[in-house]
């Protein structure tokens, strides 16, 4: 049974397979942690919620784990709440890179709430990428809360992706607190059709000397979807280096509304922004259309590689 | 066989005439040119052909294979056929060569990406994963347009300025894609004003100020176009432009 629940999650992020059941990875349908592999110096701690999975997740100081470790975290009845509470820390000079599934391939109506709590120690490393994977029609409630802190000379990247399916409401707030010579970077691509709402609210403080912070957000709308961000960097310090990028598409009836907000509290610090929000380039549009495609297959790819 | 015929087209912008009752028929199979100084009306004339939004607003006809295309859309034009290189082709960002490619290809292969890269002088290892993008030079951007278009397989290309911003050795490249799409049984309109390209064509329609001014074969039109037409006498003559916007002939 297990088993093949296993294989219907990874069947539904495409990694059926590739997936090696050696790689470090925690598998979660539910509340349910269907299969977890650990590796030397990588310790994970699930435990079952009523409504969620709560996992503490540490990597101890001075190890770098070789292989990105796999998390899925899958509902796959069409209805549904699954709560997961992350709880990370990578301790001093450790490094480790992870890469997140999301996947509802059933939803109706489903709603998953992620709470994080991240703690990057010094001068070590950390890249989270995440991908989710929604049903075509139904509606998915995704409000992912992160707060991150960063020590010295910490790295710290993660990037969201939602592209396949539809996007429900998405309510997406990370506040990541950077001390002296630590970097941090968030990236957000994602594509909204019919009625989806994307909600964004990513943060920087950038408390420390010579800290950075790049906020990147790459959205299409299109049908009636809205989106909405609010990318935020506030600088403290002296050599601090901030810049804040959003791009967003509209199509059809979409609404898009970007509010970077930049806040520089000390003369040797230096924060940047742009926002550009339009309809598809008319030249590209032509082009594709030249060669065959309908405009809405044109359009589609147009944004598929703004949002690669 | 006649492949296009543009029947007395007309185009006006704002107060001027762009193109003033243009008529020329197009032989399928083989490589003819459109040659003509700057402004003459070249690139209006591929655009409306392609039928671009902005070039609708014509009067005359298009006719595709004895049928008019007037009221097509781009997309349904190059469903027939019908396809368009632009002289400054556009750049898009985060798409890849080969999905760029795949997008227009019949055969939706992925060797047929090296196939046409091979054609076009690019090494495929090198330049299929490369972003269509500002990135690429001006003649490695133009080179991969003809790859999408040699993929594609289309039975009329407009070719707008093939040479420009390519170095001297790429054009030879360029001249053997069109060899290769003449094979391949597409019918080649060269848009261009250098003698160079207009060399390639096997016929040639003469156009200044949006008005023809002769056709023939290609060497009758180097010899008039290199003699007269270089450099244009009618820049600057106000007489030739009321003349023009009248339909009076020159
Ligand atoms: N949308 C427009 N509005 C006003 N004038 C236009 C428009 N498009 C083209 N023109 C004018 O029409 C004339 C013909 O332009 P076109 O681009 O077709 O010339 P061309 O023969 O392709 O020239 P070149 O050799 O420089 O590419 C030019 O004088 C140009 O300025
Ligand atoms: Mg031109």
């Amino acid at each position: 049974m297990t088993e093949d629940l296993v294989e219907e999650i990874l069947e539904s992020v495409n990694l059926h397979r590739s997936f090696n059941k050696n790689t470090p990875h925690l598998i979660i349908n539910a509340n349910e942690v269907l299969s977890s592999h650990q590796v030397e110096g990588l310790i994970m701690e699930p435990e079952e919620l009523p409504d969620g999975v709560r996992a503490k997740l540490r990597v101890k100081k001075g190890v770098k784990i070789g292989s990105p470790v796999h998390l899925c975290f899958g509902l796959l009845p069409e209805r549904g709440v699954q709560h997961i509470v992350m709880d990370i820390e990578i301790e001093d000079e450790a490094e480790v890179s992870f890469m997140a599934h999301c996947t509802f391939p059933n939803a109706v109506e489903v709603e998953h709430l992620m709470d994080a709590r991240i703690e990057v120690g010094r001068q070590a490393r950390y890249s989270y990428f995440e991908r989710h994977w929604h049903s075509e029609e139904g509606m998915v409630k995704v409000v992912p809360v992160a707060r991150i802190e960063l020590d010295e000379r910490a790295r710290f990247s993660t990037e969201f992706e939602l592209l396949k399916g539809r996007v429900g409401l998405i309510d997406m707030d990370y506040l990541t607190v950077c001390q002296a010579g630590s970097s941090a970077e968030m990236r957000a691509r994602i594509f909204g059709r019919q009625d989806d709402v994307i909600k964004i609210r990513e943060a920087a403080v950038l408390k420390g000397e010579g800290s950075r912070a790049a906020l990147t957000t790459h959205i299409a709308v299109k049908n009636q979807a809205r989106a909405e961000i609010n990318n935020e960097i506030i600088a403290e310090a002296p050599y601090a280096r901030g810049h804040v990028d959003c791009k967003e598409i509209i199509q059809d009836n979409g609404v898009a509304r970007a509010v970077p907000v930049v806040e520089v509290r000390n003369p040797k610090a230096h924060v940047t922004h742009e926002a550009a929000i339009g309809s598809v380039d008319s030249k590209q549009l032509q082009t594709l259309m030249s060669r065959g495609l309908s405009e809405e297959e044109a359009v589609d790819l147009i944004i598929e590689g703004l949002l690669s | 066989m006649v492949i296009l015929e543009v029947r007395d087209v007309s185009l006006q912008v704002n107060s001027s005439l762009i193109l003033n009752r243009l008529s020329m028929e197009f032989q399928a199979g083989y490589v003819q040119a459109v040659v003509g100084p700057n402004g003459a009306g070249k690139s209006t004339l591929a655009s409306l052909i392609m039928g671009l939004p902005d070039y609708q607003q014509h009067t005359g006809d298009i006719l595709f294979e004895g049928k008019s295309i007037k009221n097509l859309n781009v997309d349904e034009r190059a469903r027939l056929g019908i396809t368009l290189a632009w002289q400054e082709p556009a750049r898009f960002e985060g798409l890849k060569v080969s999905q760029f490619i795949l997008a227009a290809a019949k055969n939706k292969d992925k060797k047929e990406v090296d196939r046409v890269l091979e054609m076009v002088g690019l090494e495929p290892d090198r330049y299929r994963s490369r972003g269509v993008d500002k990135t690429l030079s001006g003649g490695e951007r133009k080179r991969i347009e003809l790859a999408s278009i040699l993929a594609m397989k289309p039975r009329l290309v407009l070719l707008d300025e093939p040479d420009s911003g390519v170095d001297i050795e790429a054009i030879d490249r360029i001249f053997e894609a069109i060899n290769h799409l003449k094979k391949d049984g597409t019918t080649v309109l060269l848009i261009t004003h250098s003698p160079k390209v207009l060399e390639k064509a096997d016929y040639a329609f003469l156009i200044c100020r949006g008005t023809l001014v002769d056709q023939g074969e290609t060497s009758k039109i180097i010899e008039y176009f290199s003699g007269k037409c270089l450099p244009c006498p009618h820049q600057n003559v106000p007489e030739f432009n009321s003349a023009a916007v009248s339909g009076g002939k020159i």
